[in-house]
This record gives structure tokens, C-alpha cells and sequence, in this order.
């Protein structure tokens, strides 16, 4: 059976990804396996005694071989079990879906401020290239870009939270909390988050854009005698899809993974700071679970820019 | 606050013990409502309290009290209160009563007996210990680890004159040093622990809030065992409690919030304290002295520290290695990852930097690190004659001639004992003005984690 080739593509795409997954998940296990100490000795911490710890290795089973626990572990978690937390006993699927939530509920507020921010903020230097409003939004947007996030954070709590009170340093949220609540208990890292995204975005859509602008069709619109947003707008911007799409995937990849730091300055309940508690405490399968989702989410949406920028291209859409 | 506080500062809400140490470190009853001891200190009679409910309804017995000690006496159990309940011979309930009978005489007993493992618990929480089920001020309302838990009066309490004044608690989880401070200054929170020293003086100038410190029994640590060379030589050892700057770790390391220490872990926050003992002071004279009588061969001595070992671990051993390197001690630091650290080398290598918390009494503090046969005898420190005074201390009811005991036992560590004590650290919590209540507990942090259920707020 012949398949549409950008259909094929796409398998191809998807077949590449979970077997990059599969290699992440070995990665993660033997890099936690490796570890020193073990989760016993951190549980009972500098008060424990060698026979409490020797009844604890034995009921968590921390005394097979390492392969066995492997398939176990990879066993389970193809069958959506992610084993339970050995340090509350809770089941892990359940608080890691709350966490992924929390997470998401705060990327997807960062980016839908951020993207289409700074995409117009792109659009708006390659429309007044090289004066000073283009200027200005590089140098404002490279300066946050290169301060260190915590850093981002500390400044604005300093002044939003403690001198302004205008919004809670502590953003931590809960189901209980309408829309509203939740949103002014996470406006600071929402900012802090745009802040640190903003530059790649709006720098990678000013360059592919201008890139487009010295091509010949540009010319010829500009000699139709087109306004320049709307050369912007309608030629130059589709043709720059591909490389801000990519970049874009790259950004809300780093939101959902990449926020740890940012989760653990604001105590936000989401996956990064799930996983920091998780790895002081060594508690081993919370660690893997959560490594495996964020390999996960990284994977799948470097996969959705790839297919995009696919779709994005005629020539790759209409093979000869 | 920090996430290792947060189950002492659940158990308290939800929880009592049979009896406590009071900020006095006196011990003070709760469960039991009086107790006395058989002349030889041997055998215990705890008189339970009638009349006390748990959160489930049911009436608290002496029945509930015995399960619970069960328990936690177990051996299968991993309970950190086992190495306590392992010199009770025997328990049973009598009336009202319950009697404990140890094998040897312990005039402390009601102190260990306040150990924060030894919750009350229905039927000893044989069926459910995790169920939140307990005789506390507060009952469980919201429980997400590692992010916050709700707390909701009792309004059933046996003693709500004196603690559950506020309707409703909640603890957040704030790991990160500044987003405590942060969340105090911006009102979000009305008490935090563990205010980092280097701050504290500044975070006590903001108009809402003051920070209060308590001197405890925590206490930070270079530990050497004593039967590892080059530390089994006690001129060496002596060279380096000497060559140590005490006043300088207190100043740069605890910011001034602590004490300097004296080579013993005992201090003046313990009961039968003897404060005639003489301190030792900084002398690089004494310490080349001691150094050179050693004849030590000159190869480093390695020290090992992490910057988890305590706060400002590292900066400390620096501090502690330039001071040696003025004495001539080749003091060589090797840094190790805070992952494993008390696993791998707390414990394990001949010398680290450590900390201990302190317990209530002298005994507990003796038995827990400084016994021969203690499992965390951090320093190997094996004396049969100190085991001895420790035991003849225990049975003896005799104040006087305990802290006699006590005092001598101090002095044996302080000359050549294998630990080196630069300092006591104090507890150091941020507290909003419209925080009521507040009293200095030195027992641990915010007021022995009991600050929540003890103090009030007031209106603005």
C-alpha cells in the first residue's frame, strides 16, 4: 500500500519519538539507580536506626537487581501505572496529574501572553528595522532574557508583592479557587515566565521574517505599492511560519519543563517542584514518573514543530 | 515553612503526647494527667486523663495509650521512636493507670515519654496510623503534601482554654528561603521558620514583623572518631578544639543568632546544666603546643563537609582551616555532594562537619550519640567508665548528685572527647505583628512547632 509521503513522514516522526522515549526512560532509570544513598536512608534521614532501615529496604523491595526493577517499572508505567510514592505512599498517577495540571494552567496562561506578544513585538521591529523602536524592544527584551530567572522573580516579588502588594509572592492554587483567584495568585510567574521566553520568540520571528523580506516576491509587493504591515502581514509572515513555529515548540517545551525554578521560588504546586521535593526526599519512582512525562512532553512537542514546519512547506506538502 | 518541619507542625495540630516539655523544660502532663515513679526510678505509673475525646468520637482509654506505645515498640516497626521504647521491660494498664516497668532505673522517662513519635492515637492506630485521627486542637481538613494543610479547630478540645484559639490554620510548604521571607513581608503568611541568619537583622527592620530567636540545643559540629588514626591521638584533637575560632563561627557563620560551644553537647538550655565548667578559648599557642606533641607526620588531615551538613557548613571549615593553618594544622577540606551525605559519610568517615538538634534532657543527648552501643555514636566514643556515670545518672533521683555525674561526664568529652563544637545555632522564625501569644519555646522552632496552635491572631 502506497501512503500520502507526508503521512509517511509523519509515522516516521512518531516511530523516531517513542523509541526516543524508550531510550529516555533507560536514561532516567539508570541515572536514578546511580544515585548515592537510597531511598531508605533518606526517609528515616539522620535518625534512623539499621534495623529500621532494614525492614524499610526490604518492604520497598530496594533489594532486586536492578534489571528486574526496570521491566517492572517500565511494565507498569505501560500499563498507566507509575507505582506509588514511597515516601507518603500515595499513588503517583493521581498527584502527578494535579501537578501536570497545575503546570499546564500556568504555561498555557505564559504563553498565551507571551507568544502572541512577542510575535507582534517581532513583526513591530522588522517594521521600524534598525530605529529605535526596534531598538529598544531588543534591548529590553535581551536584558530579561539574559538576567537569570530566579533572579526576574526576586526582583518582581521585591517590588509587585512586597512594596506594591499588588499581587501574592506565594502563588500556590487549588481546585477550590475560582478562575479569577487562581489567575491573581499566579500573575507574578506568569510575568516572570513571559519575561524569559519573550527574547527567543520575538528575535527568531524578527530574523525569519526580515530573511523572507529580501526575496524577490516582497519587492514586487512593495512596488504594488502595499503598505508594509500588510506586506508583513500576508506574504512575508507565512513564509516565516516554519522557524517561529519551531522556536515557539522549543519555548512552550522549556514552560512545561523548564519552569522548575520558577515553581520552586513561588512554592507552585506544579510538576517542577513535585520533582525538586521528590529528589531531595530520593524518592526514586516519583523521580522516573516525573522524568519520564517531562521526556514526554519535550518529545511530543519538538514532534508537533517538526510536523508543522512539514505542513508549513509546500514543497514538502506536494512532493514531485 | 520548609517541608522537614511540616509533620512536626501536623502532629502537633492534630496529635498529643502523654505528656510534654514545656518551654521551662520542665514536663509538663497532657494525656496522662499525673504520673510518679517507684523510688528505684524503675517502675512508672501514668494516670490517664478521663474525659477526652478523639476527633472520630471516641472516648481516649488507657487501653488507646498502651496500643499506641505497642507499637511504636515493635520491633518490624520502623519507628524512630524504637530506640526509646527499648529499655521498657514491660506495660500494662492498671484502672486508670498505665504502668511502664524498665529494666534499669530512668529518672527520665517523662521526658522521652514527650518524644513527638509517641502520639495518642485510637487503638494506638493499629488499623490506620496515617488516618489523622488523634485528641489535638485541630482536625484535618485539607492534606496535599509537599504544597499545604488546612487545619479546622476542634471545637471538642479538652484544653481550648489554652491552645486552638484560631478558626482555621493552614501550613504552606516554602522550601526556598526567600519565598518564606517574601510571603512574611507581603503579609501573605503570619509566621515563617528558619529565617536565613544572613538576613534575619535585615528582614527584623520591616514595620510588619519581627524576627524572634531562642537559643536551643542545636548544636553544629566537627566530629573525629576517636578510634581512627590520626584522631585516636588526644593531642590532636585537642590541637584542633583549640586551633577552632569560636567567636568568629558565631559571628560570620550564625550571624551572631547562636552561641559558642565547649567541645560537649550540652549547654545551658538543658536541665542540671553545671556552668562552672571553664570554656575553652581560641589559642593557636596551646593548639601548636598540643600539635606538636602529637607528632602528627604532617600529611593532611582530611576533613569532609557538605553544604548540607548545616548551614554555611563550608564557609565554616574554611574558616576552621585557615585558623588551623595559623597553628600549623594541615587541615585539608573535601567536599562532598549533599546527596548520600548521611549515608556515606556521616557516620562513616573518620571526620566531617554535622549537626545535632539536641534532645530535651542530658541522658537523651548522652545515649543517643555518646553511649558505646549507640547506633549513631558519631564520634566512636566507647568509655566504659562514661557508659557507667551515665547509667548511675539515670537511676539517680538526686538532683544534686546527678548534675555531679553530669557535670563530670561534660568535662570527660570536653578533654578528650572526639567532638568538636564551635557553636550552638538558634531558632531563628519570622513572626507578623498581629501574631498573639508568642512566648520563647527553646525546645525547637516556632515555639516547639506549637506556635500554630498556640498563639492568636489580632485583628488589624
Amino acid at each position: 500500500m502506497l501512503m500520502h509521503p507526508v503521512l509517511k513522514l509523519i509515522a516516521q516522526r512518531l516511530a523516531l519519538g517513542l523509541l526516543l522515549l524508550f531510550a529516555a526512560s533507560v536514561l532516567i532509570f539508570v541515572g536514578t539507580s546511580i544515585l548515592p544513598g537510597d531511598v531508605a536512608q533518606s526517609i528515616l534521614g539522620q535518625s534512623a536506626t539499621p534495623e529500621a532501615l532494614a525492614n524499610m529496604r526490604r518492604e520497598l523491595g530496594l533489594n532486586d537487581p536492578a534489571v528486574t526493577r526496570y521491566f517492572a517499572w517500565l511494565g507498569g508505567v505501560l500499563q498507566g501505572d507509575l507505582g506509588t510514592a514511597l515516601t507518603n505512599g500515595r499513588d503517583i498517577a493521581d498527584s502527578l496529574g494535579g501537578r501536570l495540571k497545575n503546570t499546564l494552567f500556568l504555561a498555557f496562561w505564559a504563553a498565551a501572553i507571551s507568544v502572541p506578544l512577542a510575535i507582534s513585538l517581532g513583526l513591530l521591529a522588522v517594521r521600524y528595522k534598525d530605529r529605535w523602536p526596534d531598538k529598544l524592544i531588543s534591548a529590553v527584551t535581551l536584558t530579561t532574557i539574559s538576567i537569570p530567572e530566579f533572579m526576574i522573580g526576586y526582583i518582581l516579588i521585591y517590588w509587585v508583592a512586597i512594596k506594591w502588594r499588588l499581587f501574592p509572592s506565594v502563588a500556590i492554587i487549588n481546585d477550590s479557587m475560582s478562575l479569577g483567584e487562581k489567575l491573581n495568585a499566579i500573575a507574578i510567574p506568569v510575568m516572570v515566565l513571559t519575561l524569559v521566553v519573550l527574547a527567543h520568540m520575538m528575535r527568531m520571528t524578527r530574523a525569519a521574517i526580515l530573511n523572507v523580506m529580501q526575496s524577490a516576491y516582497i519587492e514586487t509587493a512593495e512596488l504594488k505599492g502595499l503598505g508594509m504591515l500588510k506586506i508583513i502581514r500576508k506574504h512575508a509572515f507565512p513564509n516565516a511560519i516554519a522557524p517561529i513555529v519551531n522556536v515557539v515548540m522549543l519555548n512552550l517545551a522549556y514552560l512545561v519543563v523548564g519552569v522548575v525554578v520558577v515553581e520552586v521560588v513561588f512554592a507552585y504546586p506544579g510538576m517542577g517542584q513535585y520533582l525538586v521535593d521528590h529528589v531531595s526526599k530520593r524518592d526514586v519512582p516519583v523521580v522516573q514518573a516525573s522524568g519520564l512525562i517531562f521526556a514526554a512532553v519535550y518529545i511530543g512537542l519538538n514532534l508537533v514543530a517538526d510536523i508543522v514546519s512539514i505542513l508549513a512547506n509546500p514543497r514538502l506538502r506536494h512532493p514531485k | 515553612m520548609t517541608a522537614s518541619e511540616v509533620p512536626l507542625d501536623n502532629l502537633r495540630h492534630l496529635y498529643e503526647t502523654l505528656v510534654e516539655v514545656n518551654p521551662a523544660g520542665e514536663v509538663e502532663p497532657r494525656m496522662a494527667e499525673s504520673y510518679e515513679a517507684s523510688a528505684d526510678a524503675k517502675t512508672w505509673a501514668f494516670k490517664i486523663r478521663k474525659g477526652i475525646q478523639f476527633h472520630n468520637g471516641k472516648d481516649m482509654t488507657p487501653e488507646d495509650v498502651l496500643k499506641t506505645m505497642q507499637r511504636h515498640s515493635d520491633e518490624n516497626s520502623q519507628s524512630g521512636a524504637l530506640g526509646i521504647m527499648r529499655g521498657i521491660e514491660n506495660m500494662k494498664v492498671d484502672g486508670d493507670n498505665l504502668i511502664v516497668e524498665l529494666g534499669v532505673g530512668n529518672a527520665d522517662l517523662p521526658y522521652l515519654m514527650a518524644d513527638y513519635h509517641l502520639m495518642i492515637q485510637p487503638d494506638g492506630g493499629m488499623d490506620n496510623p496515617g488516618a489523622g485521627i488523634g485528641t489535638g486542637p485541630y482536625t484535618l481538613e485539607v492534606d496535599e503534601p509537599g504544597v499545604r494543610h488546612g487545619f479546622t479547630r476542634n471545637e471538642n478540645y479538652w484544653d481550648a482554654d489554652n491552645r486552638g484559639f484560631t478558626d482555621y490554620n493552614e501550613v504552606l510548604v516554602l522550601n526556598d528561603a526567600t519565598a518564606r521571607t517574601a510571603a512574611l513581608q507581603s503579609g501573605q503568611v503570619n509566621m515563617i521558620n528558619r529565617v536565613d541568619p544572613k538576613v534575619a537583622a535585615l528582614l527584623d527592620r520591616a514595620p510588619n514583623l519581627s524576627v524572634k530567636s531562642v537559643s536551643g540545643r542545636g548544636h553544629y559540629v566537627f566530629i573525629a572518631h576517636v578510634d581512627t588514626a590520626p584522631f585516636d591521638n588526644n593531642d590532636l584533637r585537642l590541637a584542633l578544639k583549640y586551633a577552632i575560632n569560636r567567636e568568629e563561627m558565631v559571628d560570620k557563620i550564625l550571624r551572631g543568632y547562636g552561641s559558642i560551644g565547649n567541645d560537649m553537647p550540652i549547654n545551658a538550655s538543658y536541665p542540671l546544666f553545671d556552668a562552672s565548667i571553664p570554656q575553652r578559648e581560641h589559642s593557636i599557642e596551646k593548639a601548636k603546643e598540643h600539635y606538636a606533641k602529637s607528632g602528627h607526620d604532617g600529611s593532611p588531615i582530611i576533613l569532609r563537609v557538605a553544604d548540607g551538613a548545616f548551614p554555611g557548613a563550608v564557609e565554616a571549615a574554611s574558616l576552621f582551616q585557615e585558623s588551623a593553618k595559623a597553628a600549623g594544622i594541615p587541615l585539608e577540606i573535601k567536599r562532598e555532594p549533599n546527596d548520600g551525605y548521611w549515608s556515606e559519610v556521616w557516620n562513616v568517615k573518620p571526620f566531617c562537619a554535622s549537626y545535632w538538634g539536641g534532645r530535651p534532657v542530658q541522658d537523651q543527648m548522652y545515649s543517643t550519640a555518646y553511649l558505646s552501643s549507640a547506633d549513631w555514636n558519631d564520634t566512636r566514643w566507647k568509655r566504659p567508665e562514661f557508659d557507667a556515670m551515665l547509667l548511675e545518672a539515670r537511676a539517680e533521683l538526686d538532683e544534686a548528685k546527678r548534675k555531679a555525674i553530669y557535670s563530670k561526664m561534660g568535662m570527660m568529652l570536653h578533654n578528650e572527647g572526639g567532638v568538636i563544637l564551635p557553636m550552638f545555632n538558634d531558632f531563628v522564625d519570622g513572626v507578623a505583628n498581629n501574631v498573639g501569644g508568642w512566648i520563647k519555646d527553646p525546645n525547637a522552632e516556632l515555639m516547639n512547632n506549637k506556635a500554630p496552635i498556640k498563639c492568636w491572631v489580632k485583628d488589624a
